[in-house]
């Protein structure tokens, strides 16, 4: 016999993530340890260095702005049964469009730079997104491999070009031109000097908007009550009459569209040139900001500022204690991949039966037991679920 | 002559590249063949690697080191098996998190020990895997043709190279001529016909991921201590993800992963051959083109626009045996 009850929501979506979080984070505790480290002066300068002042509140939003793109990268092809982790391709590949635009749209202002550029990275994302997608709909290709490889194209694409196409002659190394005027994005400093140095800029307000834009479109609108069906369960999506390879197609772009903003963020609002590597990972770590935030914007939005305040702190951290370096960050990224993400089910399956025998003692108290119908359901089940 | 010097030469190179990528594409074989995908293979590569060039650096030999490599390999996979075996986890996200994993704590634990920026020292003499001479290499050096191709191309390597190579026979016998290379197939493609049958499918499934850590710490091993004379930051530079495209290339069977590797390995000797040389007609060859051709390659045939390339059904789905 088994006592095991699902869990109520609030468990399955904030006592979990937290337990594996803070799980994730005695490991990497661990880890400080093991190389000689106090780990409790770690937390404290990691944390001092992401709130504990202005700029680096401003650093923190600036990683949490790239985050915030990359997990809706991962979430919105997640919602629909695809798992996206090309988002690192898709924004590297679209800082072409971004850098274009901007050298081209230099003179003029960026109210006209801002919109076009958004527009051609995330043209060239979306189309890096859009043919994984493609390729799954239509050819049956496994997404995770396509992706994989589209990363790894689009990093010889730019590689070469940024070698022999957009080099500078009398620049030895392997830069764009730099953007001077319009094409850099208004940093929150030309207004608000208490953010110091940190380049948060104008594609904050753009990432909140995105996450706005997520939620709408996910919850509130026809392609997105399609994205999710298909997502729950592509046979039920079949019979109600949605194209599925449409939808697949779809939400890939979107969320080739959605990575694309780092390249924003990053070439035009740090850099002002193209260079290589400017995505850094921050694509990759979409995947656990996503997989935090339980996909839902809301969620994505606390995570990225998780994720953005690590990067931030663990750049301090590096800083004040030598010994750890900024791989910490990295050691304790994955950490939170494997606890949150994969390991999901440490802590479920005991929690399971500790609320199963909550309950069973209430209800032996009480009345009978009362039998719950099955959460997992059948296709139509859940597709009448879904519908509500 | 002169072209004939220069081919063998590639060739040799060749296999010296093909190395690697071959025993990661074995050790993914198994794994994915009882149906637990992995896209760590690189983060096991880069363990096995910088545990191998550690042991090696302390205690000046390359067989401790490989036995360390082999050892952190599999304590890798067993992460990986845990997560995805025994918790059902997402086997995509549990191979992210393996990559990051060895990224990081690879960097940072060799900058606490080492403090060369996460290099280790430089290894010479028995520390390394150094070359073997086959019997007669130097005797039929002379004899044209045969001569040099004997004694360059396939004498003068390392035990691990003989090793890898020996793998893909070894791997094709266990996998089709065994009682558990049935059933290591059997758990990848039906298994609850395996549990039928009254087989433990996941314990089957550890085995397989286990095979797959031992050959991911020996190619993480061969990287650093037979090829080069150390770790190095990242050293695999996605040589992983190449065996895993390899994997594909070879629909999943051995000899034809010997091949699809070969080739990789073949054009990423032929990339490095060309870096800055100017061909007649052609002009510089991109060697971006050529290093991007693996992937392409294996986007196009995953499409189906060249043969097809169908996995394993049950693959990347945790088994749940019915109550």
């Amino acid at each position: 016999m088994s006592v095991r009850k699902p869990l109520p929501r609030w468990a399955d979506l904030i006592l979990i993530p937290a337990l594996n979080l803070i799980l994730a984070f005695l490991v990497s505790g661990l880890v400080v340890l093991m190389i000689g480290e106090n780990p409790l002066e770690a937390v404290q300068i990691l944390l001092f260095g992401a709130f504990g002042y202005g700029e680096g509140i401003g650093y923190t939003l600036h990683f949490a702005t790239n985050f915030v793109f990359a997990g809706l990268a991962f979430a919105i092809a997640s919602h629909a049964g695809q798992f996206n982790i090309g988002a690192e391709g898709q924004a590297y590949i679209a800082g072409l469009g971004a850098i274009l635009v901007a050298l081209f749209l230099d003179q003029t202002h960026w109210l006209l730079v801002m919109p076009l550029a958004m527009l051609a990275a995330a043209a060239i994302g979306g189309f890096w997104g859009f043919v994984p997608g493609y390729l799954a709909a239509k050819r049956g290709s496994h997404v995770v491999i396509t992706t994989i490889m589209f990363n790894f194209i689009a990093a010889a694409i730019m590689v070469y070009l940024l070698n022999n196409v957009l080099k500078q002659p009398d620049n030895m190394a392997p830069e764009s031109a730099s953007v001077v005027n319009a094409g850099k994005m208004p940093q929150l400093r030309e207004f608000w000097d208490f953010f110091g140095f940190a380049p948060v800029n104008v594609m904050l307000f753009v990432a909140i908007a995105a996450l706005i834009f997520t939620y709408v479109l996910l919850w509130r609108t026809g392609l997105g009550y399609k994205i999710r069906t298909l997502g729950k369960n592509p046979d039920a999506a079949h019979y109600a009459g949605i194209s599925n390879s449409a939808v697949v197609m779809i939400s890939m772009t979107i969320a080739g569209a959605m990575a694309s903003m780092i390249a924003l963020n990053e070439v035009l609002g740090v850099q002002g040139r193209l260079v290589l590597d400017f995505v850094f990972g921050y694509g990759f770590v979409g995947i656990a900001v996503g997989l935090m935030g339980r996909n839902h914007p809301i969620g994505i939005g606390l995570s990225a500022i998780l994720f953005g305040a690590l990067y931030q702190g663990g750049q301090e951290l590096a800083f004040m204690m030598p010994a750890v370096t900024r791989e910490m960050i990295v050691v304790i990224q994955a950490l939170v991949i494997l606890f949150t993400g994969a390991m999901e089910g440490l802590f479920r399956g005991p929690l399971e039966t500790l609320f199963g025998l909550v309950e069973l003692n209430r209800s032996s108290a009480g009345r009978d037991v009362q039998e719950k119908p099955d959460d997992r359901g059948t296709g139509v089940a859940s597709y009448a679920k879904s519908k509500e | 002559m002169e072209f004939f010097n220069a081919s063998i030469f590639l060739l040799d190179s060749s296999v010296r590249l093909t190395v690697p990528l071959l025993l990661a594409c074995l050790a993914g074989l198994y794994s994915e063949r009882a149906g637990i995908f992995d896209i760590g293979l690189e983060g096991k590569m880069l363990a096995g690697a910088f545990a191998a060039a550690t042991v090696a650096a302390l205690t000046g030999s390359a067989l401790y080191g490989l036995a360390a490599g082999i050892g952190v390999s599999i304590i890798f996979s067993l992460i990986h098996g845990v997560a995805s075996i025994t918790f059902r986890g997402n086997q995509i996200i549990s191979g992210v998190a393996i990559n990051f994993l060895a990224a990081g704590l690879t960097t940072l634990l060799g900058q606490t020990w080492f403090r060369q920026g996460g290099r280790t020292p430089a290894l010479a003499g028995d520390a390394r895997f150094n070359g073997i001479e086959l019997p007669f290499a130097a005797e039929l050096a002379g004899i044209p043709i045969i001569g040099p191709i004997y004694s360059e191309l396939i004498s003068g390597h390392n035990i691990l190279v003989y090793v890898a190579f020996a793998a893909v026979p070894l791997t094709y016998y266990i996998l089709f001529h065994t009682r558990f290379g049935l059933r290591l197939r059997a758990s990848g493609e039906n298994p609850k016909a395996v549990d039928t049958a009254g087989i433990n499918v996941n314990l089957m499934r550890f085995k397989a991921v286990l095979i797959t850590g031992v050959l991911c710490g020996i190619a993480g091993a061969y990287l650093a201590t037979a090829q080069s004379a150390g770790f190095g930051n990242n050293m695999t530079a996605g040589k992983g993800f190449i065996a895993l495209a390899a994997l594909i290339f070879a629909k999943w069977m051995p000899i034809r992963a010997l091949f699809a590797t070969l080739l990789f390995g073949f054009l990423d000797a032929l990339q490095i051959r060309l870096q800055g040389v100017e061909l007649p007609m052609i002009g510089e060859v991109p060697v971006q083109l050529i290093q991007a051709l693996p992937y392409v390659l294996t986007v196009v045939l995953l499409a189906g626009f060249i043969g097809k390339a169908v996995g394993p059904k049950a693959g990347g789905i945790p088994y749940v045996k019915e109550r």
